[in-house]
């Protein structure tokens, strides 16, 4: 069964790029969204996660702030 | 407990994997237990002045260090943070928030972290409002009133990358001048949206769900700044506190000779948590080295 992933991001932070790439390498679809291009999708990043670091990940609704790969494992079923 | 290393590293940033590949290159049986992998070069913006790539970023140029040492399959206990390192007998023990691990020599070279201002809501506001990471998160702040703290490159970079987006920048600054480089404050003065505070500090940061403003005192008044974000950039300081049986000075970095030595026989460090001046990749990477390689002489005339 197939969750849907979004990943909020912005370019310039390395722990998203961590998070996208560990996504990738475990053959994990995701939509990437660039925060920092779109103010509409930072505030429900924000109202999504009650805090405004980034990268954000939506697992089927489950939230995980921040590249915490423990979580994201456990949220992915992996 | 572990099996015996021939060297443990701690720590995973320029100096420490550079370390790790020297280290790999000799046939050591090697160990690095970090943190993190890229330590603060994975946090740079551009980086211009390392010689080979004329323009490359941090988090980029970071990536290739990560991978240049996986190509060696060196052992690596990543999220993992040490505690305390001392030496018992010949060995060095290294205890972490997870093991204990044992070692004939070992490479201290766990960095820098970002300085924080120790005032009240600090803690409790962080990524509700304030940030170490402006590169990370400037670009939730646009359109929004924001504080950067501090006066030196880091805070004039941030205060930059905020004045393009955000319609206020105040920029709060402990001593009676901005101290970065003077191309970047020229910009900085010339910009109406920049607002600049000398002699300032932070007292409190307060909010609800997320930060609504500051209170700062300026020559004996205390004055309110409401602002959304707080850019904290005043510095850094070494993670050395688990080394506390070494020599460090009053910063807290460890004191090393020009072989990477420490004050104890066996432990050697690296990089940015020594007292070497100039903290910049290049020399990180070259301590990293030389720290290598004289752990290397170390364990070759010392019977174990």
């Amino acid at each position: 069964m197939n969750k849907k992933v979004t990943v909020y991001s912005t370019s310039t932070c390395p722990y998203c790029n961590k998070a996208k790439q560990f996504l990738k390498d475990n053959g994990v679809e995701f939509e990437s969204i660039d925060v920092s291009v779109n103010q509409e999708k930072a505030q429900e990043m924000v109202d999504k996660s009650g805090q405004m670091g980034v990268p954000v990940l939506d697992i089927d609704n489950e939230i995980v702030v921040g590249f915490d790969k423990g979580r994201i494992k456990t949220a992915l079923g992996l | 407990m572990s099996d015996i290393y021939d060297l443990i590293i701690i720590g995973a940033g320029p100096a420490g994997i550079t370390a790790g590949v020297y280290a790999a290159r000799k046939k050591m049986n090697l160990l690095i237990i970090t943190k993190d992998i890229g330590g603060q070069a994975a946090w740079s913006g551009d980086v211009e002045n390392y010689t080979g790539y004329q323009f490359i970023t941090g988090p980029e140029l970071a990536e290739k260090f990560e991978e240049h040492m996986r190509k060696y399959g060196i052992k690596v206990r990543d999220n993992e943070e040490a505690k305390d390192i001392r030496r018992e007998g010949n060995l060095v023990i290294v205890k972490t928030d997870l093991d204990t691990y044992r070692a004939r020599a070992v490479i201290v070279a766990s960095g820098k972290r970002s300085r924080e201002l120790g005032v009240e809501g600090e803690k409790e506001f962080k990524n509700k409002g304030v940030t170490f990471c402006a590169t990370c998160d400037g670009p939730l702040f646009s359109g929004k009133e924001v504080a950067v703290i501090g006066g030196g490159n880091s805070a004039l970079d941030a205060a930059l990358q905020m004045m393009e987006i955000s319609p206020k920048v105040y920029i709060i600054n402990i001593t009676s001048e901005l101290t970065g480089d003077p191309i970047m404050i020229e910009k900085i003065k010339g910009s109406p949206r920049v607002e600049i505070w000398n002699n300032s500090r932070v007292k409190s940061i307060y909010g609800d769900s997320f930060v609504k403003g500051m209170k700062i005192e300026k020559e004996g008044k205390e004055y309110d700044l409401k602002v959304k974000g707080i850019f904290v950039e005043i510095g850094l300081i070494p993670n050395s506190e688990f080394a506390s049986s070494l020599e460090r000075n009053k910063g807290g970095e460890i004191v090393v000779d020009c072989y990477n030595h420490t004050n104890v026989e066996g432990i050697f460090s690296a990089g940015d948590v020594t007292n070497v001046p100039e903290k910049q990749i290049i020399i990180a990477c070259g301590e990293g080295s030389k720290a290598s390689l004289a752990a290397f002489k170390y364990l070759s005339t010392h019977r174990f």
